[in-house]
């Protein structure tokens, strides 16, 4: 076997932190090419989203990254996720104020000052890929649907633009993109984690208030975060079967 | 009995159009519902494999360090330690894929490092952020910090 000293580092480096579907594809992925990653089986993983509000710092890493990486138009108004401002004066959380100015994508001028009697905190928001989607049931055509995988996802090809699922969406997940005028929604990166990489957002998050997990997988550290953390998911009473873990959610946020 | 079939032919021509009809909506039906609908569920199979064959734009911290493993030492036992490179650098797919083709772009500290330690009443207390007008003006904040390992001692401490 013909292994220079280099070839043997590399290989070795990938074993040593790459997954098993990362390593098999990692020539392609190494080149950014599409791959139809070959040993991932749907049936093996769900898909799930861990968010801790506490460490969000509402840098926009995240909001730019996501449209980086999956095409969304950079206008502002067109988001697969964005951070919003929670602003609760003193105690008051059924009033809260909300802002979230280019869905967090160029940070967030100061506007209030500290020790004002109130707290302000960042919260990012993203499809929360529920297992009985609210989105995925309206669609009249099948155009969306909740993969084997955990995973609400969008046939571009098959969406009649109706905006059903756009109005659907309990938690405002979803847009029109206006070049294709078809439905467009958070993927949870689908090209990255079948290939054993991890979503653009939870790549570029500089403090990990972002996890994604795998909830078919018993030695993904999301079991620790959720079995160690106090978590909630957004509207519960809806029973949505949301699949994004809040940590330190306050109980302002809607 | 005969008057029972006396009008039969009125039935033979209501079931040959049903049969007409039935097999028009077959072959429309076989024509426009996509090859793998319904396979796993009310959709079109083929949707998964199309969602997955999206190019990268981000490659992913291990093909940052298959090359930079000096960076990552450098941020050894900071606060950036568990900074992943694209988190600051920007998406480098392309650059990993073909390094000289592709050059990566060093930031710019007085966009970068504000980002995240601006100072903001909404940020955690527990984060490090500064006022930058106040702190260090237009001062890049590598003159004092060193961006991978950002305790003091960037270029100005390294001068002799």
């Amino acid at each position: 076997m013909n292994t220079d000293r280099r070839e043997f580092l590399a290989r070795g480096t990938h074993l040593l932190l790459l997954t098993g579907a990362a390593q098999l594809a990692w020539d392609a992925v190494a080149r950014g090419e599409p791959l139809a990653a070959p040993n991932y089986e749907t049936a093996d993983h769900w898909w799930a989203m861990a968010i801790d509000v506490e460490k969000c710092i509402g840098c926009g890493n995240c909001v730019r990254a996501c449209k980086e990486e999956n095409d969304v138009p950079r206008e502002p108004y067109y988001f697969r996720t964005w951070v919003e401002r929670y602003h609760v004066p003193n105690g008051d959380v059924e009033h809260p104020e909300v802002d979230s100015p280019n869905g967090g994508m160029d940070g967030f001028p100061e506007k209030y000052r500290p020790g004002d009697g109130s707290k302000s905190f960042f919260v990012p928001k993203l499809c929360n890929h529920c297992a009985h989607s609210p989105c995925v049931q309206v669609c009249p055509v099948g155009a969306t649907f909740e993969s084997p995988d955990g995973v609400v996802l969008v046939d571009k090809t098959y969406c009649l633009g109706c905006r059903y699922c756009v109005q659907a969406c309990p938690y405002g997940c979803r847009f029109i993109d206006p070049r294709s005028s078809t439905v467009d929604k958070c993927s949870l990166c689908y090209h990255r984690i079948t290939r054993g990489l991890t979503t653009a957002c939870c790549e570029t998050c500089p403090t990990e208030a972002r996890m994604l997990g795998d909830l078919k997988n018993p030695k993904d550290p999301i079991h620790d975060f959720l079995r160690t953390h106090k978590v909630q998911v957004l509207k519960p009473q809806m029973a949505t079967g949301s699949k994004t873990y809040y940590n330190g959610l306050d109980g302002s946020v809607r | 009995m005969r008057r029972v079939f006396g009008h039969a032919d009125h039935l033979f021509r209501v079931a040959g159009l049903f049969l007409v009809g039935l097999l028009a909506f077959a072959l429309v039906r076989s024509a426009l519902v996509p090859a793998g609908f319904g396979r796993f569920g009310h959709y079109r199979a083929g949707a998964l494999a199309d969602a997955r064959a999206r190019p990268l734009a981000f490659a992913g911290r291990a093909a940052c360090v298959e090359c930079h493993q000096d960076a990552a030492d450098a941020a050894k036992g900071s606060g950036h330690a568990k900074v992943h490179c694209e988190a600051c650098h920007g998406a480098l797919a392309a650059h990993a894929g073909d390094p000289t083709g592709h050059k990566a772009v060093r930031p710019d500290p007085l966009v970068v490092c504000v980002r995240c330690h601006q100072a903001n009443v909404a940020r955690p207390a527990s984060f490090p952020q500064k006022d930058r007008a106040e702190h260090s003006g237009d001062e890049p904040c590598t003159t004092c910090h060193v961006a991978h390992h950002p305790a003091m001692g960037g270029e100005e401490a390294k001068k002799p």
